[in-house]
């Protein structure tokens, strides 16, 4: 018994061991990636990387690898990064805000820290949070960027990183205006036409928007999709921002116009009570989908639009052709308002000892027109040059997904209306807890009133500073 | 008993074990269901995911994998070795430890045991989540950031396997043993590594898969902790993949990840959950 | 506890009193660097108003119990500990049923159950599985387009079943896969330490002709009392934090109306602005309420353990 035991024992320890060991051993460099050596035989080491100087390391915050890519094609391929300065990617994903704490730590103690952060990158709905802070750079003061430079960026990607006292704070290299991609056999169908610029005389306001929500009902189809839907394009319009000069939470009469319509559409059917993303709401895109339209922005079109519209997914061998599921069905209008929706910016970190090459690389992928308009045409994504944009919406390019419309050009069109003057720091929380406290009340578990309280309480978790209305 | 009863029972026997079939089906049935799901839509391209659930799997889960493996910053293979080894260490060192502190109050009288047996069920009824921020603080200034050590270290102190390890002794491990070996001159430390610790086995195997997997899918911690490229563990990878751009972002490749993740963690419980069963079965016989 | 010995053994024991210090010093080293001190700060900072506006810190200010006032004031923290309360019970009650099933079943030797060694590897397979990722394939699962839906539209019903738009539903699914997560692990404790138990005992209870279910309530249950007890005190503390299924399953915000959203959940949103204040408040509160019902748990359960123990 006593021999069984041992044995046993040892077997465990060892199969452990031999587990640990041959995992380290066997997968030991096919990571040609990873700059620095792993240790060896994994044992925990506390050592920090590359012990270079942190002027000759460029050290740059993300949340993901959308900048990194742009960045490695656009600036390092051809050349522009000096031989002797090392890069230094800090991912941290964005989940449970991950991100923003690690981030804000670090600034917190970049002026003792050996390492500094040169940019960092920031989305829309928190960018305020930054830009109000002395931990980010002025463009144009610190870092050096002239209006000249500037000049061709969309205005709105500027009043997003501009603060209080009127400082430029950051710059992006995508703009993402909004618009509304509808269903041409759908159009047809009820308005008689698929043409945009009819299309879009329906649509040019949110009564004639409502009106054309009934017609779609008694047609049997349904004007969106999920509740989310049309979110933006109101929060993108509020007189005023959410918070007053006093602290207190303000809810724009705008917000109470997207609640009163979302509640009319759930209880009458006009949409199908999805959320964004939802595999729902995927499918409401997709060749069985009886949805009219969606609020869509640049980077939305090519590739989730186009990919959920497919019956054989390309990825299975189907073709991106008209044929396969409902490509080349969609086309896009302005729709009731404009507004913007997604983009990244990049920020200077005060305490950057790098600031010639941060400068490079900001005049190089936000302002070089060549650069933009490379980008565009590589990736599709919608870039923030508009003589670049201009220059495409001109030419003869077409989408075939979308039947053959230039949808560029209606970008080139759409961004300028942005306007972007009443963002706040705390917008993030409020976009969040404004969504999740209202569908309670869609979904029918609470009144009006107790949906509102709901959501002051969150936010006020979220921003203990701010204060209810009285 | 005659013949007549016998049958009976035998045929009340046989009601009861199909009843009990019935009911494993069902809860087998509950069980692996998800495994089913993660499974079918590892196998699925993104839209098609979009596209709403299907019973039967897509054919793309070559392309789902091609794009895992070919992602450079995905270190997928680097981050299952960091996995595996944080998480084997913490289960050996946690295990061990909390033996070792269970026997020190089991076995031994002084001034302090109620005070630390106390102090410990004390600390085993604190949640972990709010002092995480002000850990993560002191790593920092440890200069331990980018280390294991933050995530392997902490579990010699885990309050709920002490806890185990006491009970499994109160009902296994009289103290006269402890007395025979030391009437047969045999050192405490030496008493407990030879005599105590395969005593304990059963126990140990059981926590050693239970911390094993807590480590092995614990998200929070290393991500506030580590971020150089190759010391990331999977489950920062998942979060990295779910948060990817929207030009990036691929439900697919996360439920391939998702499946990739858990195929060694499966391996190493079908593997040690044989020795479990055992050992169990040997500490029952008692010789 | 009893082990404390006859005055013969006392004498013995002094001397190897120091071994017992030398056995637990690493876990109160690793205690002292690892938890106690974050812990410490957390406590202390419950005093005082601390949070962060963006990247501005308000305070540290000292304000005394102002915190624990607020929050019971205009916290709804009673809402959220009933909330906690019946999603755990949901859970457990099952769990503990299911798993003294199992458990009795898979030793019973009379029953011989084929194939036990598939079902006891089976059933601990969902507690395998990273509770995110367990969430996103439940979330999956009971979509309104999902698979459970397309079962009962077949079945006749007209338009989906919303389940996490109402409240019963969404409490029922976070206990399901707490239900599901757990009941895999209680049952191999509660195997092993009926296993554990001397056979012999089992033998001369079927000679004194017991049934199954007797020697099940008169034998087994009595000596598994220490193992019955850590799962109750486990899952008590652990249904207590219970944070990853709900937050991920609910998306943060323990909807609908709040009702999904447990004390843990509530602490995370404080840590969003490190409001270490009103979060160091929640948790001393948490602290309290586990210690409370863990030592009433532990008490009322050894004192019966020990009656047992003598008679025996």
């Amino acid at each position: 018994m006593k021999m069984h035991k041992r044995i046993l024992a040892f077997a465990m320890v060892s199969l452990m061991l031999i587990l640990t060991i041959t995992a380290c051993g066997s997968n030991q460099t096919p990571n040609a990636a990873n700059p620095a050596p792993s240790s060896q035989g994994g044992e925990p080491s506390s050592e920090t990387p590359p012990a270079s100087a942190s002027d000759k390391t460029l050290r740059i915050f993300a949340w993901n690898e959308e900048f990194q890519s742009r960045f490695n094609d656009y600036f390092i391929k051809p050349g522009k990064l000096p031989a002797d300065i090392q890069v230094e990617w800090v991912i941290t994903p964005n989940e449970n805000n991950a991100y923003q704490n690690k981030l804000d730590a670090e600034l917190r103690n970049q002026d003792s820290s050996d390492n500094k952060i040169d940019i960092f990158l920031i989305e829309a709905d928190y960018a305020a949070k930054y830009v109000d802070t002395d931990y980010s750079l002025d463009v144009k003061a610190d870092v050096g960027l002239t209006d000249a430079d500037l000049k061709d960026q969309y205005k709105y990607t500027q009043e997003i990183v501009t603060n209080t006292s009127g400082k430029l704070k950051g710059v992006t290299w995508q703009a993402t205006p909004g618009l509304f991609a509808y269903r041409r056999s759908i159009a047809k169908d009820v308005l008689g036409t698929d043409d945009p610029a009819e299309v879009q005389k329906y649509l040019s306001d949110w009564d004639k928007f409502n009106e054309i929500a009934v017609k779609m009902n008694a047609k049997g189809y349904r004007m969106l999709s999920g509740y989310d839907d049309s979110y933006r394009t109101f929060a993108n319009n509020i007189s005023a921002p959410w918070v007053d000069a006093n602290d207190v939470i303000r809810v724009d009469e705008n917000m109470f116009r997207w609640v009163d319509q979302t509640k009319d559409y759930t209880d009458k059917g006009y949409n199908n009570k999805t959320a964004l993303w939802a595999p729902e709401w995927g499918a409401d895109q997709g060749p069985e989908g009886k949805v009219f339209g969606f609020f869509y922005s640049t980077w939305g079109i090519n590739f989730t639009l186009l990919g959920n519209s497919l019956a054989v997914p390309l990825a299975e061998g189907g073709k991106a052709e008209v044929g396969n599921g409902i490509y080349g069905d969609y086309a896009v209008c302005e729709g009731p308002e404009s507004y913007y929706w997604g983009g990244t910016w990049i920020c200077a970190a005060k305490g950057s000892d790098n600031i010639d090459l941060v400068r490079e690389v900001m005049l190089t992928l936000t302002s070089d027109a060549a650069t933009m308009k490379q980008i565009t045409l590589d990736t599709e994504d919608y870039t923030n040059n508009q003589a670049a944009m201009t220059e495409i919406a001109n030419s003869d390019y077409q989408s075939a997904f979308l039947g053959g419309q230039n949808h560029i050009k209606m970008f080139a069109a759409a961004a300028p209306n942005i306007d972007m003057s009443n963002i706040s720091k705390y917008d993030q929380g409020m976009t969040e807890e404004f969504q999740k406290s209202f569908k309670d009340y869609f979904d029918g578990n609470v009144s009006r009133e107790e949906a509102l309280e709901n959501f002051y309480t969150a936010v006020i978790e979220k921003y203990p500073n701010l204060k209810k209305p009285a | 008993m005659n013949s007549r009863a016998k049958n009976a029972a035998q045929r009340s026997l046989s009601v009861r074990r199909v009843f009990c079939y019935i009911f494993l089906i069902l809860l087998t049935f509950l069980s692996l269901f998800s495994f089913y799901i993660l499974v079918i839509n590892a196998t699925r391209s993104h839209p098609d995911i979009q596209k709403g659930f299907s019973f039967l799997p897509g054919k793309s889960l070559i392309f789902n994998l091609k794009n895992l493996f070919t992602n450079q910053n995905l270190p997928v293979l680097s981050s299952l070795r960091n996995s595996l080894f944080i998480s084997a260490c913490t289960a050996l060192v946690g295990t061990y430890f909390s033996a070792m502190t269970a026997f020190g109050i089991h076995a031994y009288n002084f001034r302090f045991k109620k005070f630390a047996f106390a102090f410990i069920m004390m600390v085993m009824l604190v949640p972990t989540q709010v002092s995480a921020l002000g850990f993560v603080r002191l790593m920092s200034t440890m200069g331990l950031r980018n280390s294991f050590i933050p995530l392997i270290l902490p579990s010699v102190a885990a309050p709920i396997v002490f806890f185990f390890m006491k009970q499994y002794m109160e009902s296994t491990l009289p103290i006269e043993i402890i007395e025979a070996a030391r009437i047969d001159g045999s050192n405490e430390f030496h008493t407990f590594n030879r005599i105590v610790l395969p005593i304990m086995k059963p126990a140990m195997a059981v926590q050693a898969i239970f911390m094993f997997v807590a480590s092995w899918n614990n998200y929070f911690m290393p991500a506030l902790l580590l971020d150089s490229s190759n010391k990331k563990t999977l489950p920062i990878l998942i979060a990295q993949l779910r948060s990817a751009d929207f030009m990036k972002f691929d439900m697919g490749q996360v439920y391939t990840l998702v499946a990739i993740a858990i195929v060694p963690v499966i391996i190493v419980y079908l593997l040690l959950s044989k020795f479990i069963v055992r050992g169990v079965a040997l500490g029952s016989v008692k010789g | 506890m009893d082990e404390k010995g006859s005055p013969r053994k006392k004498s013995r024991s002094i001397s190897y009193g120091k071994w017992g210090y030398l056995f637990i010093a690493p876990f109160f080293l690793a205690y002292l660097v690892f938890s106690l001190i974050p812990l410490i700060s957390t406590f202390y900072n419950s005093f005082f108003e601390r949070y962060m506006v963006g990247l501005d810190l308000i305070g540290p200010t000292f304000v005394g119990l102002e915190n624990y006032y607020s929050l019971f004031t205009q916290g709804d923290f009673s809402k959220y500990l009933s909330n906690t309360f019946i999603i755990w019970i949901l859970g457990f009650v099952p769990q503990l049923l299911v798993s003294l099933l199992l458990a009795a079943w898979f030793t019973d030797l009379r029953l011989r159950l084929r194939a036990s060694g598939f079902f006891k590897t089976v059933i601990y397979m969902p507690n395998l599985i990273m509770a995110a990722a367990f969430s996103m394939l439940f979330y999956t699962i009971f979509a309104d387009a999902g698979p459970v839906n397309s079962v009962l539209m077949s079945m006749g019903m007209e338009s989906p079943y919303r389940f996490l738009a109402n409240i019963g539903s969404t409490r029922g699914l976070i206990a399901l896969m707490n239900f599901l997560m757990w009941y895999g692990n209680t049952t191999i404790l509660l195997m092993a330490a009926i296993m554990g138990i001397d056979p012999s005992l089992f033998e001369a209870a079927q000679i004194d002709g017991a049934s199954s279910p007797q020697i099940f309530r008169q034998v087994t249950l009595p000596l598994i009392k220490p193992i019955l007890i850590y799962v109750m005190i486990t899952s008590l503390i652990g249904g207590i934090q219970m944070f990853d299924v709900p937050q991920i399953l609910t998306n943060g915000n323990g909807n609908p109306n709040r009702t999904s959203m447990t004390l843990v959940m509530y602490l995370n949103k404080h840590l969003f602005s490190e409001n270490f204040g009103m979060g160091g408040a929640v948790s001393v509160i948490l602290f309290l309420i586990s210690a409370v019902l863990s030592l009433i748990v532990f008490y009322s359960f050894t004192g019966k353990m020990q009656r047992g123990g003598n008679k025996a």
